[in-house]
């Protein structure tokens, strides 16, 4: 009895470390947003709780005086754009890669699955001069262009799994009843597979808004930048950083794509988890 | 009878066509700039100078003698192993106590899976105020308890640690963020692994009267070794070329270089000072730990599609 007493306390102990440690960084952000500045810049207070009553001001000034509803908003321009984008490439490559291609199909299903692996950290000086020869910079056509690099490659081997997992006995009883390959695809399959195609959407809009790398290196106008940058950079001038703005904003920003990525984790992570646990 | 195919019904035409715009996009702009990042390397392209010729390695003897290249290629090296590590082994631990069945697990989960879940360039700001020289809540927390700020605390008597202005606690620090981010990946896929390893194996052998950790070393982890193969390429991947926590905290700072890493380097050389070439060569220096992992997952993927 006591050592099952010490056991579940030992689990909820361990429980609630991992808790703290992942979650606190979120939770000091929606203390400092709320934070009068008199209270949020006194060392000796409590960082962790008010020592003042809570105050809109952060945020006020964070919808007025900044850019964060432009960098929403380019944030989700992009991701729309870059969704459409790689729904129209990756869908009819996995569905021909999964279902028609055979042997070949595999292979080059893997060889576009390791285009994933050639990170953006390797591709932004050869994909700043070509951003700059089309003369894209500082516009948000060079995020359009350049972000279905990474999520291309990833979605296409996702809907593979997707695809691959549809009995094929219902594709070919439409065959049978006279349906052509396409006409078959866009009544069957593609009704079959809608759930891995939201999957799909989901995972690359989280892709786009957390990119950082060719953000930064391609947008230098505050007005073009998306949330990532513009939060790092616009809210920090020099040494002086609006913390309670810039705690608002980051938590603000966040949460919406923590909950729509976590909702659709499952399915993202078998994809990513196919290679090995695939039996 | 066959009823005639149409042109495009032909699975010989139709395959192809429907994996065409996808591969020439992936060729034109991952290929193409990938091939580019090489002979740039070997170049002397700058911004100003887009008209350049072959230098051969003169990039690379150049780089090779900086010492700020070698600090940030020694750190880079230092913030992956030590990460990965980190991140393997308290994943294995969370992933064991997630298995288990608890009320408000979804809050839970959510909760733990936030750091990965949410833009990293975001979650990195609020380490910024953890970490921060004056307010830093972790400074708070330990003078609350007295090891901090007093004479003959155990942490020294000035008031803050400055964790982003010393180099050994800016290192501790760009690692503690990396780790704090790939958790949640790591254990999402060793519970995926966990969940497939058949139950009557485990049972078996409890019933045989094998031990916690005898079950861990000799069942649990052999039958896990894909799925901790596919955890250490990921994190591996994700530190080794991140250049967005170290940008965010720290710039590669405290002065000179203390957490500068590969990814950060080729970004102030290449796009910030405009010397294409070098900064080409630098990166160039991912190739051979991206090719290692590349081979990784085309044996993982194999082995999957053997059994």
């Amino acid at each position: 009895m006591l050592k099952k007493i010490f056991l579940k306390g030992g689990f909820y102990g361990a429980l609630a470390f991992f808790i703290l440690f992942s979650a606190s960084p979120f939770y000091i952000m929606l203390i400092t947003t709320f934070k009068k500045s008199h209270d949020l810049f006194n060392p000796n207070n409590n960082p962790f709780f008010f020592a003042e009553l809570p105050t809109l001001d952060h945020m006020k000034l964070l919808f007025s005086q900044t850019l964060f509803t432009t960098f929403l908003w380019n944030t989700l321009l992009v991701g729309v754009a870059v969704v459409v984008i790689t729904v129209l490439l990756a869908v009819p490559a996995a569905f021909s890669l999964a279902r028609m291609a055979g042997k070949w199909g595999e292979s080059i299903g893997i060889g576009i699955f390791l285009t994933y692996l050639v990170p953006p950290t390797l591709l932004f000086i050869p994909l700043s001069r070509i951003v700059a020869i089309l003369g894209l910079q500082n516009s948000l056509w060079s995020l359009i262009l350049v972000y279905p690099t990474f999520t291309v490659p990833f979605c296409t081997w996702l809907l593979m799994s997707f695809f691959k997992s549809i009995p094929k006995d219902i594709e070919e009883q439409a065959l049978i009843d006279g349906c052509s390959r396409m006409g078959a695809f866009f009544r069957i399959l593609l009704p079959l597979a809608v759930p891995g195609i939201i999957s799909v959407v989901v995972f690359a809009f989280t892709l786009v808004a957390n990119e950082y790398i060719y953000a930064l290196a391609f947008i230098q106008d505050s007005a073009k930048k998306t949330i990532g940058i513009g939060l790092t950079t616009e809210l920090v001038r020099g040494d002086v950083f609006y913390w309670g703005s810039l705690m608002g904003g980051a938590l603000l920003a966040s949460i919406p794509v923590a909950l729509l990525y976590t909702f659709f984790l499952d399915r993202i992570i078998s994809g990513l988890a196919m290679g090995a646990s695939k039996r | 009878m066959k009823p005639k195919k149409h042109f495009f019904d032909r699975e010989t035409v139709l395959a192809p066509l429907l994996v065409l715009p996808a591969g020439l996009y992936i060729v034109l702009f991952v290929g193409f700039p990938f091939v580019m990042s090489f002979v740039y390397s070997i170049s002397n392209v700058t911004v100003g100078n887009p008209n350049f010729k072959i230098v051969g390695l003169q990039n690379f003897t150049a780089i090779l003698a900086d010492p700020v290249f070698r600090t940030s290629l020694f750190n880079t090296v230092i913030f992956t192993v030590v990460s990965v590590l980190l991140v393997l082994v308290f994943a294995h631990i969370l992933a064991e106590l997630l298995l288990r069945d608890f009320r408000g697990k979804w809050l839970v989960r959510f909760l733990i899976m936030l750091p990965w879940t949410a833009p990293i360039a975001l979650g990195a700001v609020g380490f910024l105020w953890f970490l921060d020289s004056v307010f830093s809540p972790i400074d708070w927390l330990l003078r609350d308890v007295g090891l901090l700020g007093k004479p003959g605390a155990l942490l020294g008597p000035a008031s803050n640690l400055y964790w982003l202005g010393r180099p050994v606690l800016a290192m501790a620090s760009i690692i503690l963020v990396h780790v704090w981010r790939l958790l949640p990946l790591g254990t999402v896929i060793l519970i995926s692994g966990m969940n497939s390893i058949p139950k009557e194996i485990v049972e078996a052998a409890q019933m045989d009267g094998a031990g916690y950790f005898r079950r861990l070393f000799d069942i649990n982890l052999p039958l896990l070794f894909p799925v901790i193969g596919v955890t250490i390429l990921f994190a591996t991947f994700f530190t080794f070329t991140d250049m967005t926590v170290v940008w965010v905290l720290t710039r590669g700072g405290p002065p000179p270089n203390a957490t500068q890493v590969l990814a950060s380097l080729a970004f102030l050389t290449g796009i910030e000072g405009g010397d294409l070439a070098q900064g080409a060569a630098i990166a160039i220096f991912f190739f051979p730990v991206l090719a290692g992992l590349a081979i990784i997952v085309l044996r993982l993927v194999k082995k999957a599609i053997v059994t």
